[in-house]
């Protein structure tokens, strides 16, 4: 039905795509490229097409590709444990998350008093404030207790700010699922929970993964709460990488940054590749019902 | 559903977001109205054959037993709001009454911490909010237009610089703009300045955080107008076309009506997450031309100015927790009056 479009716009538009895929998949790759370099052919100060050709590279390790960053950064530099630190924070952030966000957001949405509305208001106001505000409210208290520094203490604060995306989220998720569903599971005998239990989780599964790859992002992408609440052996991959600037800038070895930078995007990018799908609808979700 | 099932279903949740964001909130406000203790200064007699002499000193003891029994510190009722790293009425009034023209009490004011933190912060967000919508509508039609099995890469790339860590992916563009890197070394030929540097001059660090900004974040208004494109009514399209509108009018009178509602929502949550920029500044190390809100607190609290200021970085939370609510009043109220008609 489509009437053909005129060969200028099908141009323009199609030029103006590759650009914007160019700004945005470049960065990525040229970094990607850069980090099997030496930091004289990615920092080049002769000619920057010394780090697509490895000049420096060639000379001083005698390959056209180096592992040298990625050795400094994994083992010199321990970053495995840093990323075996994310491991243990993101998982068990996105099942503690999702599982206190499917209770409430069910209740939310099946819920026809004035208040479930005002507690969504109030979860949007909590969406809102910046993270490190939080922070500065948290330290005090956690240094008096003694709870500062520890991996646990950074995943329960993590989870509570992850609750008022995540109650959003699956709240509308919920309300795409029919109240008849529900409802009918309690004409033929079931409590509110057995229907819960047997009549919605079977067919909430979409809602929960797109909500828990959001709240994996959530954590895994965190600077404000990781960079202040966690010890320096505890720290995830986001703040050591932070940590790295302030060292390896002064020891000649940013390769050893941008090592790490790589390896902490490589995930997000196997994420994308998989759930794009998920990704897309979660993002609309909000949006479609306004 | 009953009340007392919605509590048994809701109070984890609940109780989480007290416990962590409301009760935080609470402890916020209460250091804010504290500083930590002074150091115990003593006076010693130091007593020689000669005589005696009487210097102060600081008794380290003291100090750090007083700091333990009252770690909140002494109270300070509003004065961290009105000293100068804060609210600073005296240094505004002062240059109010000193400042010979605006521009020179803009720039007296714009110097101090707080405004100048302030100012970067609200200007970060005006500017990258619309361009975020403006390009993502952009790309949305662009990419509504290429042939099926093109679409899922084309959406791949395109989502990459929103998936991204913000501190890894400004990192990554720092490296590039670095004097050494490939943009940065560039430009110097293009521009023929071998001293040119986007990290020198304030202007062009603003200018490059939000080019940043705008880059992170247009994959997210894309992916919504995208899904919104999909949704379009044919049926008004189509009889637009038999009216014998163009293109442009179709795009125009069909197309942006049935996205609007859309940019709201975009609108809405940039807001949100601009007004809280802080991770580019920390990656460009760009503390010297450019602060944010939340990069004062975060300073405040890192302690790299000695010892950790909780006070100033509640005062500075709180005034930003201030900032949210005015931002966000809009849209609560109008949700508010909808909620009431409706009810």
């Amino acid at each position: 039905m489509q009437r053909k479009s005129p060969l200028w716009l099908t141009v323009v538009s199609m030029g103006f795509l590759g650009l914007w895929l160019m700004l945005a998949s470049i960065p990525f790759l040229w970094t990607l490229w850069g980090s099997f370099k030496v930091e004289g052919d990615f920092f080049s100060k002769q000619d920057w097409q010394n780090a697509i050709y490895g000049i420096r590279t060639m000379v001083e390790t005698g390959g056209l590709f180096t592992g040298g960053g990625y050795e400094g950064a994994w083992v010199k530099e321990e970053f495995w444990k840093a990323t075996l630190n994310t491991g243990i924070m993101t998982l068990s952030v996105v099942a503690i998350s999702l599982t206190l966000g499917t209770l409430g957001g069910y209740a939310l949405s099946r819920s026809g008093f004035r208040y479930a509305f005002w507690i969504l208001i109030i979860a949007l106001v909590f969406r809102a404030m910046p993270h490190i505000t939080l922070v500065s409210g948290y330290l005090l208290p956690f240094f008096e207790l003694n709870l500062w520094g520890h991996l646990t203490t950074t995943i329960i604060v993590m989870v509570a700010i992850n609750q008022p995306f995540t109650l959003w989220m699956l709240h509308s998720f919920f309300l795409n699922i029919p109240k008849d569903l529900d409802e009918s599971a309690m004409v033929d005998g079931c409590t509110r929970f057995q229907a819960f239990r047997y009549v919605i989780i079977p067919v909430m599964w979409p809602g929960v993964i797109t909500t828990g790859l959001f709240s994996f992002l959530l954590a895994y992408n965190d600077f404000a709460l990781t960079g202040l609440l966690l010890t320096e052996e505890n720290q995830t991959m986001v703040p050591k990488i932070a940590g790295f600037l302030g060292t390896t800038q002064e020891q000649g070895n940013v390769m050893y940054a941008v090592a790490a930078v790589v390896s902490a995007t490589a995930p997000l990018f196997v994420l994308v590749l998989f759930f794009q799908r998920q990704i897309v609808s979660g993002l609309t979700a909000g949006a479609v019902k306004g | 559903m009953p009340h007392r099932t919605f509590i048994s279903f809701i109070w984890p949740s609940a109780l989480a977001m007290i416990l962590f964001i409301a009760l935080p909130i609470v402890s916020v406000g209460l250091q804010s109205f504290y500083v930590q203790h002074e150091q115990v200064i003593e006076v010693v007699e130091n007593c020689t054959p000669f005589g005696c002499t009487e210097s102060t000193a600081v008794n380290t003891e003291a100090t750090a037993e007083l700091r333990a029994a009252e770690p909140l510190g002494r109270f300070n009722g509003a004065g961290t709001y009105t000293n100068r790293n804060h609210l600073a009425f005296n240094e505004i009034a002062e240059a109010w009454n000193t400042a010979d023209s605006m521009s020179a009490f803009f720039k007296q004011v714009l110097n101090l911490p707080f405004y100048k933190a302030l100012a970067f912060t609200l200007a970060y967000t005006f500017v990258v909010t619309p361009l975020v919508i403006i390009l993502g509508f952009m790309i949305a039609l662009a990419v509504n237009r290429v042939p099926g099995v093109l679409k899922g890469p084309t959406i791949f790339f395109s989502l990459l610089p929103m998936i991204v860590t913000p501190l890894i992916g400004s990192l990554i563009l720092f490296w590039m703009i670095d004097a050494k890197g490939v943009i940065g070394g560039t430009l110097q030929i293009i521009f023929e300045d071998p001293n040119l540097s986007l990290k020198a001059s304030p202007t062009l660090t603003w200018i490059t955080i939000m080019v940043y900004g705008v880059w992170h974040h247009a994959p997210f208004a894309f992916v919504v107008f995208y899904a919104g494109l999909q949704t379009v009514p044919q049926d008004t399209l189509e009889s637009a076309m038999i009216d014998g509108a163009n293109r442009w009018e179709r795009t125009r009178h069909v197309v942006i009506p049935h996205l609007t509602p859309l940019v709201t929502f975009i609108a809405l949550i940039q807001l949100m997450d601009n007004f809280r920029v802080f991770e580019p500044i920390i990656s460009f190390n760009a503390s010297a031309s450019a602060t944010s809100l939340s990069w004062i607190i975060y300073n405040d609290l890192r302690g790299s100015d000695g010892a950790m200021l909780f006070g100033s970085a509640a005062a500075t939370s709180m005034l930003t927790i201030i900032g949210v609510c005015i931002l966000l009043a809009p849209v609560i109220l109008r949700t508010w009056r909808a909620n009431r008609r409706a009810a």
